[in-house]
């Protein structure tokens, strides 16, 4: 960890007479089982480091940035990346907003990101975990495949610091456990996900997630394509999720400032129903992608995002923040070492509303469950707001699940989709990736089938 | 005009000839009947153009091999950015540390090296930073002067160059380096409806002297037309229709609806609907489908595949029979066949699986405004988006990014986008017209088990008798 730090700070004091500097360094370890009948298939380990380099040239009315990373922390690689760096910011546009960071003496949340068995258990030991999970599935009754068992974890380390004074450390683990089931009967195959997430193998249940696979490929069997029609669709925690974290993109300051988000100008007006209140929070330990710093080594922080249905406001970094003329909500977010950050939602939440899973399925009556979503990089599309996806799900009839259904598509604007939530559900599925799951209701959609 | 940076450059500096031995011999230590090496150094950049400014000017470089040790069922990899003969020998040891079983040290003789290298001029790497910001503001002009309802302009360019080494204990070793390039545009255009987009990616297998003016300016006249004309778009019908795609348009329904039903990994587990159906008419007569590794400058071309063997041509379907799968070394090995070229990986930090090159579908006799004119109501893709299916069931969906009406035999309002639906096996069955006029389609980015690999995709002009449109308008 010290390593880290030493080393950043190593080559921030490189920085030359009218520079800015901001290094990102990062160094982890990984691993990844993949189990297939028994045994193990493939076993991967690794370590890997690197560092980002972003030089910032102050020139009459604004700064030139140059961007460089190299996969390695290797001191010559560091000399290279460097150099060109600061190439590139003799190509880059003057621009007056540019700026890095600066400590804005928000503290960072006391969260504890590590768990310790991610080392302590042993290799074989993970191996076991995965072994036994494709066991339970392969045994079960109208499961005819396992299609894949898998487990990952790391243990990552990262170091923001700049020529600003801004120096934030941090490290987190993470461990995965997933088995895909191919589930058969006369009507075909269908397929199930299960998987679990959290921050160390010792929390993961073998049984849990294969018995979410089991139930969620054998409970599509005989699956039907239903019919279009403009209906109510319930949305199962995880797509609820995926939904959510397409929204979360578009209340990036970010998108907004570049004139790319629906929400651009809407602030203080009412964008989605009032049983919609969405909050980004990565201060909250239960969220996977909890973090102590944004991307730019600010404090994370809350916020609060749309109000009861009013747009309340959007997640800013250092730049974004200085076009629309506000402060950096701490919001930076960084897709690994290539390129520099921007900003983003990192942990996602609607507040809870009163109702079960099950009490909405009841109050909707009649209208569709949308279980799982495919084609979602494809068909939204964030700046227009169109949203098109295919799904796997149920009929709700009377109130409850009925026939499953495959080979559908929902479709509605994101604009109208918040604005008719008719219930957000008082169930909470922490969820790796952006946006925590829980179940919504949501009328006006269409369906297509046949 | 600069000569590329590395031009010429072949990848033995990597690792040396003797340290190659060394550490397979290290990998083979406890056992298992193959080894792998594999040594990428990779050298990318980008440069962004966004609101007229140019944004972003990064380089990136990273260096590092991939081990990998087979013993029986089981693969063990690791991999190292130190290429230091001390720092591979560790990586040798890990991955030999999960093969248990096997008949110990086999020696390695290398055969004699095979070189290969991207044909090109300019480095996209290594070429004048100041041509490209100079294009990058031509795109942005051009763009601009498509009208007054363009608002937003983001303009794209790049590449990389990737060194490979790839040595194993059958004695194969193997460089290459790759060289491709990418331009892409993208605008949104706003009017009273909101806003709508436009998109036009360009890349190839090649060197930066591919990135011509014509071309800068097409592409940004392009994505800018695209997102005008949608903006009178109409909401997309739902439910069944038939559908046009325009050639080039939308090979991604091919590579999606059955490619990756036809990778011999889905295959050996049972995890596809293509399993057990060789010989078998799995599509309509009009359907061959190819996938080829070996069409140079296409964004999926390999002189090599990531497992060192030569990129290759295999027809999947003729004539809608199903004649072949794609296969990498361990599938291959594992039913006592060649290889086809399919064995590919994102970089040194990964195991290579089976992954399509090039997939497309050749061309047939019809003529393609006659299809059009022989379709009273349908829809008209001009670009397909992105696209997602579960090999098992055969369930795809994906994105019309540009679409329009068919009525009474012509091309009428544009429609907004949204996803199309449907079964593979079913949809292939469904292929009615297909015409001459052949073409490749954009560059395509391909994702399987968290790993992306460039991919290209093309079909002629050709008519499905019925698709799930998922829309909203009734």
């Amino acid at each position: 960890m010290n390593d880290l730090s030493e080393l950043a700070e190593g080559v921030l004091g490189r920085a030359g007479d009218g520079e800015a500097m901001e290094v990102y360094a990062s160094t982890g370890t990984e691993v990844e089982i993949k189990v297939f009948d028994g045994r193990v298939e493939n076993l991967a380990r690794a370590e890997s480091g690197g560092v980002g380099i972003r030089i910032l040239r102050e020139s009459g009315a604004g700064a030139r940035v140059g961007v460089a990373w190299t996969g390695s922390l290797d001191e010559r690689a560091i000399d290279r990346a460097l150099s060109e760096a600061r190439d590139n910011a003799r190509f880059a546009s003057e621009d007056e907003f540019l700026a890095f960071a600066r400590p804005d003496g928000v503290a960072a949340a006391p969260l504890e990101l590590i768990d310790p068995s991610v080392h302590s258990m042993s290799l074989d030991d993970k191996v076991a975990l995965v072994v036994e999970t494709e066991r339970i599935v392969r045994g079960a009754d109208r499961i005819r495949q396992v299609e894949s068992a898998d487990y990952s974890d790391f243990d990552l380390q990262t170091v923001v610091a700049s020529t600003y004074g801004v120096h934030a450390r941090s490290q987190r683990t993470g461990s995965f456990l997933s088995v895909e089931a191919i589930a058969a009967d006369a009507s075909g195959d269908q397929t199930g996900w299960g998987f679990q997430a959290g921050r160390g193998p010792a929390m993961l249940e073998a049984q849990r997630v294969a018995t979410d696979a089991i139930s969620r490929a054998t409970r599509l069997l005989g699956a039907v394509k239903p019919t279009s029609m403009r209906t109510t669709a319930v949305f199962s925690p995880r797509s609820a999720a995926t939904l959510l974290a397409i929204i979360g993109s578009a209340l990036s300051g970010d998108a907004v400032v570049r004139g790319r988000s629906i929400f651009a100008g809407r602030v203080d007006t009412d964008v989605a129903s009032r049983a919609v209140s969405v909050i980004d929070d990565p201060t909250d330990p239960r969220q996977f992608a909890a973090s102590r710093y944004d991307g730019e080594g600010l404090a994370c922080r809350r916020n609060i995002l749309i109000d009861h249905g009013r747009l309340s406001g959007f997640v800013y970094d250092t730049v974004a923040a200085r076009r629309a003329g506000v402060s950096s909500t701490g919001s930076a977010v960084r897709g690994g070492l290539a390129g520099p950050p921007s900003a983003g939602c990192r942990a996602l939440s609607f507040v809870a509303g009163a109702q079960g899973a099950d009490e909405i399925v009841q109050l909707v009556g009649d209208g569709v469950y949308v279980d799982a979503l495919s084609g979602v990089h494809s068909g939204v599309n964030p700046i227009s707001g169109d949203f098109s996806v295919g799904f796997t799900g149920f009929m709700i009839r009377g109130g409850q699940l009925a026939e499953p259904l495959r080979e559908a598509t929902v479709a509605s604007t994101l604009q109208r989709i918040l604005l008719d939530v008719v219930a957000v559900g008082s169930d909470v599925e922490w969820l790796p990736g952006s946006a925590a799951g829980q179940t919504i209701a949501v009328t006006g959609v269409s369906v297509g089938g046949r | 005009m600069r000569r590329a940076r590395y031009a010429g450059a072949v990848s033995d500096d990597l690792v040396a000839v003797d340290v190659m031995e060394r550490v397979l011999h290290a990998a083979q230590r406890r056992g298992g009947d193959f080894a792998e090496l594999f040594v990428e150094d990779r050298t990318s950049r980008t440069a962004v153009l966004d609101q007229r400014r140019v944004e972003t000017l990064a380089s990136g470089h990273e260096r590092g091999a991939g081990i990998r040790v087979i013993a029986g069922a089981t693969t063990g990899f690791a991999h190292t950015a130190d290429l230091s003969e001390a720092g591979l020998l560790a990586a040798a040891e890990a991955a030999a540390a999960a093969a248990r079983d096997g008949d110990g040290v086999r020696r390695v003789a290398f055969g004699a090296p095979q070189r290969y290298r991207t044909d090109y001029d300019l480095s996209p790497v290594g070429v004048d930073k100041a041509r490209t910001v100079d294009q990058l503001r031509r795109a942005d002009d051009v763009a601009r002067s498509e009208g007054g309802a363009l608002t937003q302009v983001q303009v794209s360019s790049g590449g990389s160059t990737r060194r490979l080494l790839i040595a194993n204990s059958d004695g194969l070793v193997a460089t290459d380096e790759q060289v491709r390039t990418r331009f892409t545009v993208a605008c949104v255009a706003e009017g009273d409806g909101g806003m709508q987009t436009g998109y036009r990616p360009f890349g190839t297998t090649a060197g930066y002297e591919e990135i011509t003016d014509d071309l800068v300016e097409d592409a940004a006249r392009a994505a800018a037309r695209q997102a005008i004309t949608k903006l009178a778009a109409r909401p997309a019908p739902s439910g069944d229709l038939p559908v046009v795609l325009a050639g080039g348009s939308g090979g991604i329904l091919f590579h999606e609806a059955c490619g990756h039903g036809l990778e011999a990994d889905a295959i050996a587990k049972d995890a596809s609907v293509y399993a057990g159906r060789r010989g078998e008419r799995v599509a309509s007569p009009l359907v061959t489908l190819v996938d080829d590794g070996t069409v140079a400058g296409e964004w999926g071309y390999v002189a090599v595949d990531d497992e060192g063997h030569r990129g290759t041509r295999t027809t999947l379907i003729e004539n809608g029979v199903l004649t072949d799968y794609m296969w990498d070394y361990l599938r291959a090995r594992s039913v006592g066949r060649g290889r086809s070229g399919n064995g590919r990986r994102q970089g040194y930090q990964y195991l290579p699986m089976v992954r399509m090159t090039n997939t497309f579908l050749l061309a047939g006799d019809s003529d393609a405004d006659e299809i059009v004119a022989q379709t009273p109501y349908g829809i008209y893709v001009a670009q397909l988006g992105g696209g997602q299916v579960n090999t098992a069931t055969g369930d795809f969906v994906f994105g019309m990014t540009s679409a329009f009406l068919i009525e009474d035999g012509r091309i009428t309002t544009p429609v907004r986008d949204c996803n199309l639906i449907g079964n593979g096996p079913a949809i292939l069955q469904r292929v009615d017209a297909v015409a001459r006029d052949f073409a490749m389609g954009g560059p395509g980015t391909c994702g399987k088990d968290g790993q992306q690999v460039p991919v290209g995709t093309g079909q002629p002009t050709l008519r499905l008798s019925a698709v799930t449109v998922g829309g909203t308008a009734s």
